[in-house]
């Protein structure tokens, strides 16, 4: 494998409604900011892959629409994913892998507020069996939620002490949406939109965008002098039918543990890809993750850019490498229903 | 084969979705111009191209049209169809012509509709201007213009246009 590294993030800020900006208008400010701050253009590029959903635009082939954001002029390799821009990153580390690129500038985008994003999310679902039901996203989750409760796998206790601890991290994350602190009985108080699931245990319906840039050991250090080395990165998927799963565990999951080899490595911090409550309890224990920092940037609960919470998982974990002088981070991001596609990626600071 | 053996090759899952969908803000700030009665381009900082209707970004330099270029209502015909297939819906009855309009100073063309000529007299190049709407029926829509017709002035060569980069 040749050696990979983030060498630039930025993100924009969290949005409720972006009202009026469009996706192009929401991509532009942090790809010049990632520019500005690595003193590059679009020269120095030489693959773009975005992360986006058409269904959250409401139009077919929205995504090119986003490359305007860009300078594609003289032409550019490019490349897109109707997925979160983790894995347009995935892509351009491939990429990069074969021979092709040694730079690439990865950006994600997504508004929620235009469209009904329950109504969005189920389409992702199987079309013949499960899609013409019209699950929503919150009651997916729930699904999971009551399994893991039931097995006492996690506890409602746990569930509870996510959403304070997400909201008090926020503090650190001067792009979260959700930054006002609750207590115990602002949460018990709170209706159940999907039981077990309240408001407060749901991701806001968040408008966005990121960008980063990668590239190859020759090029790192052309750009930064601190690049953030991606040590290993593995993604696997469960089944699509919901039925043939067990939504206790995930085999998946232990399979890239095992491919990254996870058990022999010290996290000093992660960022998981956790958009309800009870994913963050959950994933931890699956992951051995009880005594490390964990999602210090708040995660999803604070601000759930959709097609962009996964890139930014990764993201927030290379700021916090470099900022803190920590040695090792895993980001995790996920999709589909109920943590069906996941994500690990080990990152690590030069010693 | 009994009813239930028979294979099924569709089935039917209506999907409908409803969005709050917003033009962008330098869409919106030509939309604005338009229901006044006014076109107003943007031009590029960086390359000077001049877009008309602005999406907000040059995609040739990848930085936002953030310079107000008003044009006149005046251009020529970089191309044009004669549309001859009614369409569901459509109140014009065909045959029409669909043209792709460039208006002076403009850097890219976009479409309307070409009336109050014979069909066999549109041609490439040809100079036309707008007709408008009554002003009490104009909203934030290039439909403020009802069509575009001839004018009396020379034609354009059209490759003249092409954009010089300088």
């Amino acid at each position: 494998m040749k050696r990979v590294a983030i060498v630039g993030y930025a993100q924009h800020p969290i949005l409720k409604n972006a009202g009026a900006l469009n996706e192009v208008e929401l991509i532009m400010p942090v790809v010049h900011q990632l520019f500005n701050d690595l003193g590059i253009s679009q020269k120095d590029i030489d693959f773009t892959c975005s992360g986006s959903c058409d269904y959250l635009q409401g139009a077919a082939f929205a995504f090119v629409e986003g490359l305007s954001a860009i300078q594609t002029n003289p032409p550019i390799k490019e490349s897109h994913v109707e997925m979160d821009a983790a894995w347009a990153m995935y892509e351009s580390m491939l990429k990069i892998q074969m021979g092709d690129a040694e730079t690439a500038l990865i950006y994600g985008f997504g508004k929620s507020s235009p469209g009904d994003l329950d109504a969005i999310i189920s389409l992702q679902m199987d079309p013949y069996y499960i899609s013409p039901l019209w699950p929503d996203r919150v009651s997916l989750a729930a699904l999971q939620a009551r399994v893991l409760l039931d097995q006492n796998i996690i506890t409602p206790e746990q569930m509870l002490a996510t959403v304070i601890e997400a909201r008090a991290n926020s503090k650190n994350n001067k792009n979260a949406l959700i930054t006002d602190l609750i207590d115990e009985s602002d949460y018990l108080n709170n209706a159940m939109v999907s039981s077990p699931l309240n408001k407060l245990d749901c991701p806001p319906i968040s408008d966005g965008s990121s960008a980063m840039i990668i590239a190859s050991e020759e090029k790192a250090y052309k750009f930064t002098d601190h690049p953030i080395w991606i040590e290993g990165i593995d993604h696997r998927i469960e089944s699509s039918n919901l039925g043939s799963r067990n939504l206790a565990t995930s085999n998946t999951l232990q399979v890239s543990m095992n491919q990254l080899n996870l058990k022999n490595i010290k996290f000093d911090v992660a960022e998981l890809h956790t958009q309800f409550s009870h994913e963050l309890p959950f994933l931890k224990s699956l992951l051995n993750l009880q005594d490390v920092p964990t999602n210090l940037s708040g995660g999803p609960l604070v601000g759930n850019v959709m097609m962009c919470a996964g890139l930014d998982a990764i993201g927030k974990t290379y700021e916090s490498l470099k900022e803190n002088q920590f040695t090792h981070g895993l980001a995790h991001a996920t999709s589909g229903p109920c943590l069906q596609h996941n994500m690990l990626v080990h990152l690590e600071a030069q010693k | 084969m009994s009813a239930e053996d028979t294979p099924k090759d569709y089935s039917e899952s209506p999907i409908n979705l409803e969005y709050f969908y917003t033009a962008g803000s330098a869409t919106t700030r030509f939309l604005n111009q338009v229901k006044e009665g006014n076109i107003v381009g943007q031009g590029c900082p960086k390359c000077k191209a001049v877009y008309v209707p602005p999406r907000g970004s040059c995609p040739r330099c990848g930085v936002a049209t953030d310079i107000e270029v008003p044009l006149i209502d005046k251009g020529c015909i970089e191309s044009f169809t004669v549309v001859h297939i009614p369409i569901p819906g459509n109140p014009i009855v065909p045959p029409y012509v669909c043209a792709m309009i460039r208006l002076d100073g403009a850097n890219i063309s976009f479409l309307h509709l070409i009336q109050d000529v014979d069909i066999e007299n549109i041609r490439i190049g040809m100079r036309i201007q707008a007709v408008w709407k009554p002003k009490e029926e104009w909203t934030h829509s290039l439909e403020n213009i009802k069509w575009f017709a001839p004018i009396d002035e020379p034609d354009v060569d059209v490759a003249t246009l092409r954009f010089q980069e300088s």
